[in-house]
């Protein structure tokens, strides 16, 4: 059996078209985008049309768009350039309790370093944050509000529009880090009406290392690193043209794939829940079943440990994750979860499953098949599970 | 199908060759490292390279296992680690013992939490490149005999394993010698051949663990108080900066003038008192131990002639040794032994063959 891949939101395969639209600017056309001749022009000219088409897709000028390494990058330079342009004028942030470390971290760092203060929007049990909740927590001082779009863990689509009607009477800004979103459902800047909003290209089969930061046209934003004129002195260093290229290819594909792709995984997804909730007792859906990015599935298995299902499924070939991994490949358990207030027990037997276009049926079924007994025999080892029955 | 195996990877050349050696020997190898703790809470120099648990070490036991076709995964038992080493750790400290958390982490992760583990993966084993040996000896018993390399040998810190956890561990290190395995390594260009171990605590990163134990009650809003330093005779010589930081035996960084040297005797944690005498005063003849685990022999009912090591650094003495419960035991030693401390592990051996062993009391 050729392994079976289930961890799309971890990354994606590159797709062929995107790599023919790359290659060129690899070869012959490797130019640096700076440069004052020929092979530079065709560089340059190459790095603005693949900006002209992600502006397009997400709805905002090319202008206001910034390439950089990928999603975590973007989320820092919002997060800290914000926080270093009104340093000495806010002090105070706001951030979804169930972000991406990405967002997480520099807001912690701004808190549990330099001094600024910190708040956590809540989120229910299925993952959506309130307007009222976000309300009650702005300050004049508020300098920035970041709440995800999709959340890699459970798929739960934020109602972004809904939440920054509230910080515009604020003099506040609002990032959303769309990097589990963009090209699997409509992502439109405008008419979420953010001010930054972080994307990235090989969570849609584009590569890695290429990532941009929306910034609406008005906005400053300082940058993490100084030594050139690129982007705008946003983002110096020298330009990732391949990349960039690769990006809006992946994204033109994503977009003409759309609605095809969405209604192949949310039915491949229906029936991959239906059937682990109809074969396997006590599990669990973490996440709401609607108003979510369809590829990814968070499962609770009681009693278990998810690090062990993952373990187990991977010496079968079957590829999935659990909690999110640190720096050393370690499992940790999930934030995402716990957020949500999932019984500690239940958050424990976390398993993300995230499909992909390369997902079959019968790749499906040959995880129904194995599932059960994996369960199952480690439910039998566990004594949490025989206590908790 | 062959026997699957879970073999423990720290990232140094024993743990690499014991991969190794289990896969040319037809074993199918999974390997795991697990990861016992965080800088965010031992504190610590987060630079100090190659130990076990630093992202480093944990990417050589990675590229070892590709290079010998296992997979490899990084378990977390942090939470288990410092629930029962950590935290008794710090406590034993505090209750005026001397603590080997090494051999508590055996019986508490390695032959309890990882043996488990292994079991829930389909692995039929473990393993681990301890230099000691576990046969099977009459019927069910499993012994556990010193390793061939008489400096290497890693017994003394393998007492506290069941005989169900010995049942399912290998060991295939114990008949080889350093320089062998060391040699095999070269051989088979892992890229571990030449790295050097640290025997020091693992989660006291800097090897400074006064600083450790002030962080770590810190964050649980406990500190020291410092107490009198009392010779035996009665005498307050000085001030001492909290017991913790004595151990039995010790003679540097007393802080007190005296006309002969003076060595730590006692920690009187009821009074607050580090008891200091001469160094003639530390030698005694007799222990007891508790928490027992017999391995290679079932509890005596009479006594019986043993040799105790009663440090990981002690040449094992002479002793006659007597059974009081399951768990319990008294040993009066031929001759008298230099600062038997409350805390470490005194294990019994016939030869090379390693009886039992318990926390002296």
């Amino acid at each position: 059996m050729e392994p079976i891949y289930l961890d799309h939101n971890a990354t994606t395969p590159v797709d062929p078209e995107v790599v023919d639209a790359m290659l060129p600017f690899l070869y012959n056309k490797f130019g640096n985008a700076s440069s004052v001749h020929a092979t530079g022009r065709d560089a340059k000219v190459a790095l603005e049309k693949a900006r002209e088409i992600i502006a397009e897709v997400i709805n905002c000028e090319p202008s206001e768009l910034y390439f950089t390494s990928g999603g975590t990058e973007s989320d820092n330079i919002a997060i800290l350039g914000t926080a270093y342009r009104l340093w000495d004028k806010k002090r105070h942030l706001i951030v979804g309790a169930a972000e991406h470390h990405a967002v997480l971290e520099p807001a912690e760092y701004l808190a549990h370093t330099e001094g600024f203060e910190l708040n956590f929007l809540p989120v229910d049990k299925e993952g959506f944050s309130s307007g009222d909740s976000l309300a009650a927590l702005l300050r004049e001082d508020t300098l920035i509000v970041s709440v995800m779009h999709a959340n890699n863990e459970t798929g739960t689509i934020q109602d972004i529009a809904a939440l920054t009607a509230v910080t515009h009477d604020h003099k506040c800004l609002f990032h959303t880090d769309a990097v589990q979103s963009t090209g699997k459902v409509k992502v439109d800047v405008k008419a979420m009406g953010v001010d930054m909003a972080s994307i990235t290209a090989h969570k849609i089969y584009g590569p890695k290392g290429i990532g941009a930061l929306y910034v609406r046209a008005g906005v400053k934003v300082w940058p993490l690193f100084y030594g050139g004129a690129h982007e705008k002195k946003r983002r110096p260093g020298t330009e990732n043209v391949a990349g960039a290229v690769g990006f809006a290819k992946a994204l033109e594909v994503a977009l003409r794939r759309q609605e095809s792709d969405y209604n192949k995984m949310s039915e491949l997804a229906d029936y991959f829940i239906d059937k682990v909730t109809d074969t396997i007792p006590d599990v669990v859906l973490n996440g709401p079943r609607k108003n979510r990015v369809p590829q990814t599935m968070n499962i609770s298995f009681k009693g278990i440990e998810g690090e062990s299902i993952v373990l187990a499924l991977d010496l079968k070939g079957i590829a999935c994750s659990s909690g999110s991994a640190c720096t050393s490949g370690a499992t940790e358990p999930s934030h995402v979860l716990k957020a949500m207030g999932v019984d500690p027990i239940l958050a424990q037997g976390a398993i993300r499953f995230s499909i992909g276009r390369s997902t079959t049926r019968d790749q499906l079924d040959h995880v129904l098949s194995v599932l059960p007994e994996v369960i199952g025999k480690l439910r039998e080892m566990s004594p949490v599970y025989s206590r908790e029955k | 199908m062959s026997a699957r195996v879970l073999v423990a990877m720290s990232g140094g050349v024993d743990s690499s060759v014991t991969a190794l050696l289990l896969k040319e020997l037809g074993y199918e190898i999974v390997g795991a490292h697990m990861k016992l703790w965080d800088f965010v809470d031992v504190g610590g120099d987060i630079h100090k390279d190659g130990r076990c648990c630093t992202v480093d070490s944990i990417n050589d036991c990675r590229m070892v296992c590709d290079s010998i076709g296992a997979p490899f995964y990084v378990l977390n038992m942090s939470q288990q680690f410092k629930e029962k080493v950590i935290n008794d750790f710090v406590a034993e400290y505090r209750a005026g013992r001397t603590p080997n958390p090494c051999i508590r982490c055996n019986s508490e992760i390695k032959w309890d939490a990882f043996l488990r583990k292994a079991e829930e993966v389909g692995c039929d084993y473990i393993a681990t490149g301890h230099y000691a040996i576990i046969e099977q000896g009459d019927g069910d018993r499993y012994f556990i005999r010193k390793g061939a390399d008489k400096t290497r040998d890693q017994s003394y810190v393998l007492w506290g394993i069941s005989q169900e956890a010995l049942s399912k561990t290998i060991m295939p290190l114990g008949a080889m010698l350093k320089s062998e395995v060391r040699g095999l390594a070269r051989k088979f260009n892992l890229r571990t051949a030449e790295k050097t171990e640290s025997r020091e605590i693992c989660f006291v990163a800097d090897d400074d663990y006064h600083r450790f134990l002030v962080e770590y009650e810190a964050k649980e809003g406990r500190t020291y108080e410092p107490g009198d330093i009392v010779h035996e005779d009665g005498t307050v010589l000085g001030q001492h900066k909290g017991t913790p930081f004595y151990t039995i035996g010790q003679r540097r960084g007393l802080g007190v003038a005296y006309p002969t040297p003076l060595y730590v005797q006692r920690i009187d944690v009821e009074n607050n008192r580090v008891i200091v005498g001469d160094d003639s005063s530390l030698y005694t003849d007799e222990l007891r131990a508790e928490n027992v685990n017999w391995v290679s022999i079932e509890p005596p009912d009479d006594p019986v002639n043993v040799d105790i090591k009663i440090r990981y650094q002690h040449e094992a003495a002479p002793a006659t040794l007597t059974a009081l419960t399951e768990d319990r035991v008294h040993a009066v030693f031929d001759q008298k032994q230099r600062a038997i401390t409350p805390g470490q592990s005194a294990v019994f051996y016939d030869g090379n063959l390693l009886l039992g062993g318990g926390v002296i009391a």
